[in-house]
């Protein structure tokens, strides 16, 4: 589970990889740096072509540059190493409760972050350590909030589950399976009634895709043209039971009927960054769009679940040797000589580092006051406090 | 039976019987239409005996009848003369006024808009304020609530009305999880300034379904508070406080009471959202109430002024959380309490204000609670059924008689 493992599985299959242009140069050598002049730019097509259901889906090939695939694989290596250090974390009992990781699937959050701004939601269930992290989260605000510390996100009054991020637009964070899709539509709803041009992306999972009451808020989204983007991670278990035990049609960019849908290899970043600017310039106009990405998950559905009882061992090592999202753009950061694999290895080291420095940083961070067990139970204002027998007088001021 | 509780009006009115006390026969202005100052409009309560935020009408003659107030003794109420209004037209006046002042509040539910509301608390709102601040929703209660919290967690202040309370168990989850959970969750980072409302409590023999009091179930929920109006001039004043809270505000309505008249000011006025309000000062023994038993109550007030009981009525209002220094007072005073509730016996609203009363004021206390309520049956379809599962004005006399003995 560890990096050296990943870099072992590292060789250059070049049928996944078809670049189809090469701008700038041929086959320069040059050293990574992270200065802005960077103009090397490449035009990749996605390994999986998109299948759209009603709309025409977007081409294949996807423009990158060098310091946008090394930030990629910077990020997502960041992400992983925060969900294997919480897995350590959770078996070292520092983490409670319930932990699910996002390790597999990193590419999403990745790849449809760089396809929007602050200013769009983004909202999903309890798989979001690594979305808070896309959204502009901090490693120590999450790792103090996943041991329950007062520098979490929510404080430590949240826990795995309830990561929120409001500035920048990340609302969570929720534990009951497609309870989200509502709340995504409100979001929608809202940058619709403010006249905002923005939209809202709701992440569920394959397992939520079941849920009624996705279906009533895509009703009404569709009803409305809210601008909001569905998207299905679809990593082929809703927690222990297979998609084809649980869903009629698995086909879940399908199910929206009269809404459109376009289904994404979630496992290439590149892909997904495409698909969801599609989607965001495709929904600002016609209403609301159903992304479904097929992903992966490696870890169980939470740290309880061994994630073994109901896939095989050969299953997970196979994706990971053939579908590994940051494998994917390390081959091509090397084949196309962006960086040296030294390099890369130096990006990996730094990542740990930086994860077991916002380890220990949050691990200093002290627990709660207990006070903090009755603050924002309310918001103070008008008919806020919940008062007791002494009180003398009540006064309230209106806004 | 219920039907007289219709003639008594709304303009619940009240007076001291004991001693004609010129300090109670002030100008009847109303409390909570205090001091402006500089913008800012401050509803301020008194202590007992000058309750707060109640008209009060001043009466002379022979005090042993005046427990009740009938219509048509309203005449002297404030400075100007105001309007009379049916409940409904109360509430739609809050809301309106509402939407008026702040464009981020919005209307969403069913039949909400073109249809003018099943019980024409919108009507002529979808015309003013256009189909997206007056939203029509399909009939899918658990995503329309989660999508009226979801626009409260940007800045909107959506008003969800569910047609009836009983619908509402369909958006428990929402209700629960994300709407008084999320700003606790998110570690204050988030606010759900919504109002959900909806007529519930007992019809007239609509049947099991649709004659639920929600008020017990969502009690338990952290982070939520519950009002639930009776008049039309605590309707429009709790309406008006429950959309400029910031807190999520479920306010329960009624469904027999949508039709009671009141007179009430041309002002703009708030009610506050903890406080109760003293509907007749006593000195016997304290009944607490809330919503449309308020009105059996005031029935069997009438019969047991008559029999030289002086019972002391205060509408709770506050359903979460109880106002316990009104309450705390007036059982100081009195030493004996009977709670009439329309809730069911087990779990419901009586049953927390039993314990909370017991908790507190134990000392104070001459005689066990008497908690009377609906029975723990499905509301049963046939009329003299149904009259049995709720609280009735004889029944409450019986129970004062008892515990004053």
């Amino acid at each position: 589970m560890s990096l050296i493992q990943l870099s072992k599985n590292q060789s250059l299959h070049a049928a996944l990889l078809l670049p189809v242009t090469n701008s700038v140069g041929a086959h320069l050598r040059r050293h990574f740096s992270s200065t802005e002049t960077d103009t090397r730019t490449l035009t990749i097509e996605t390994s999986v072509p998109y299948t759209g259901h009603k709309l025409e889906p977007p081409s294949r090939s996807v423009e990158t540059t060098q310091k946008e695939l090394l930030t990629f694989f910077r990020e997502m290596s960041l992400m992983r190493r925060m969900e294997i250090a919480a897995d350590s974390l959770y078996k070292a009992k520092l983490i409670r409760g319930f932990c699910h990781l996002y390790d597999g699937q990193e590419a999403v959050a990745v790849g449809m972050e760089a396809a929007i701004t602050k200013k769009d939601n983004v909202i999903t269930a309890y798989r979001d350590h690594c979305i808070y992290l896309a959204r502009g989260g901090t490693l120590v605000g999450a790792f103090a909030e996943l041991m329950g510390r007062r520098d979490g996100c929510s404080k430590g009054k949240g826990g795995s589950m309830h990561f929120y991020k409001k500035d920048s637009g990340f609302y969570g964070g929720h534990g009951i399976v497609g309870a989200q899709t509502p709340l995504g539509c409100g979001l929608a709803f809202a940058q619709k009634y403010l006249k905002e041009e923005h939209v809202t992306f709701t992440l569920y999972g394959d397992g939520a895709a079941n849920q009624g009451q996705l279906f009533e808020a895509l009703n009404m989204a569709a009803l409305w043209d809210l601008p909001v983007i569905l998207v299905c991670e679809n990593n082929h278990y809703g927690m222990g039971t297979a998609e084809w035990r649980a869903a009629k049609s698995p086909a879940y960019y399908k199910r929206g009927d009269y809404v459109p849908g376009l289904k994404v290899d979630g496992m290439d970043v590149l892909a997904v960054k495409q698909a969801c600017k599609f989607a965001k310039e495709h929904v600002l106009k016609n209403g609301p769009i159903i992304l479904e990405m097929d992903t992966y998950r490696y870890h169980g559905h939470s740290m309880s679940d061994p994630g073994s009882t109901y896939r095989t061992r050969d299953e997970i090592s196979g994706i990971r040797q053939e579908r590994d999202p940051i494998e994917r753009v390390r081959k091509l950061i090397l084949s196309h000589d962006f960086a040296t694999e030294k390099e890369l290895k130096d990006t990996e080291k730094e990542v740990r580092k930086e994860v077991d420095d916002a380890i220990a940083q949050a691990k200093e961070s002290p627990m709660p006051d207990p006070s903090e067990l009755f603050t924002n139970v309310f918001v103070k204002g008008l008919g806020a406090d919940a008062f007791g027998v002494d009180r003398k007088e009540i006064r309230t001021v209106l806004p | 039976m219920a039907a007289t509780f219709q003639s008594l009006g709304a303009s619940s009115s009240l007076s001291t019987p004991n001693s004609f006390d010129s300090k109670l026969f002030h100008v009847p202005r109303p409390k909570s239409l205090a001091e402006r100052k500089g913008g800012s409009l401050f509803v301020r309560s008194d202590l007992f005996p000058d309750n707060g935020s109640k008209l009060k009408v001043g009466r002379a003659g022979n005090l042993a009848v005046n427990a009740v107030a009938t219509k048509g003794h309203s005449s002297s109420t404030a400075s100007k003369p105001g309007h009379e209004v049916l409940l409904f037209e109360a509430l739609r006046e809050g809301l309106d006024e509402e939407m008026q002042r702040d464009p981020c509040v919005c209307v969403i539910g069913e039949d909400v808009g073109h249809y003018g509301g099943s019980y024409k608390v919108t009507k002529g709102l979808a015309t003013k304020y256009g189909d997206l601040r007056v939203l029509d929703t399909p009939i899918a209660e658990n995503s329309f609530t989660g999508m009226g919290i979801g626009a409260a967690m940007t800045g909107l202040r959506p008003v969800i009305e569910g047609m009836n309370m009983g619908f509402l168990l369909l958006a428990f989850n929402q209700i629960s999880n994300n709407c008084g959970m999320l700003h606790y969750t998110s570690g204050g980072q988030f606010t759900i300034p919504v109002v959900i409302r909806g007529p519930g409590g007992v019809g007239r023999q609509l049947g099991a379904e649709h004659s639920q009091r929600l008020e017990s179930y969502f009690q338990s929920i952290p982070g939520i508070q519950m009002v639930a109006c009776s008049t039309p001039y605590n309707a429009k004043g709790l309406m008006k406080a429950a959309i400029r809270s910031e807190n999520p505000v479920i306010l329960f309505e009624h469904v027999l009471l949508y039709n009671l008249k009141e007179r009430i000011p041309d002002e703009e006025y708030v009610v506050s959202l903890e406080e109760a309000e003293m509907v007749r000062p006593g000195e016997h023994i304290t009944i607490l109430t809330y919503s449309r038993m308020r009105y059996h109550v005031m029935q069997a007030a009438k019969t047991l002024v008559n029999k030289g009981y002086d019972p002391e009525v205060i509408d709770i209002r506050s359903l979460k959380p109880f106002d316990l220094f009104t309450i705390g007072n007036s059982v100081k005073k009195t030493h004996r309490v009977l709670i009439v509730e329309e809730c069911m016996r087990t779990g419901g609203i009586g049953a927390s204000l039993t314990a909370a009363i017991n908790e507190n004021f134990h000392d104070y206390l001459d005689a066990p609670i008497v908690c009377l309520s609906s029975q723990d049956v499905p509301t049963p379809y046939a009329g003299t059924l149904e009259d049995w599962t709720v609280v009735q004005p004889a029944q409450i006399v019986t129970a004062v008689e008892q515990l004053c003995r």
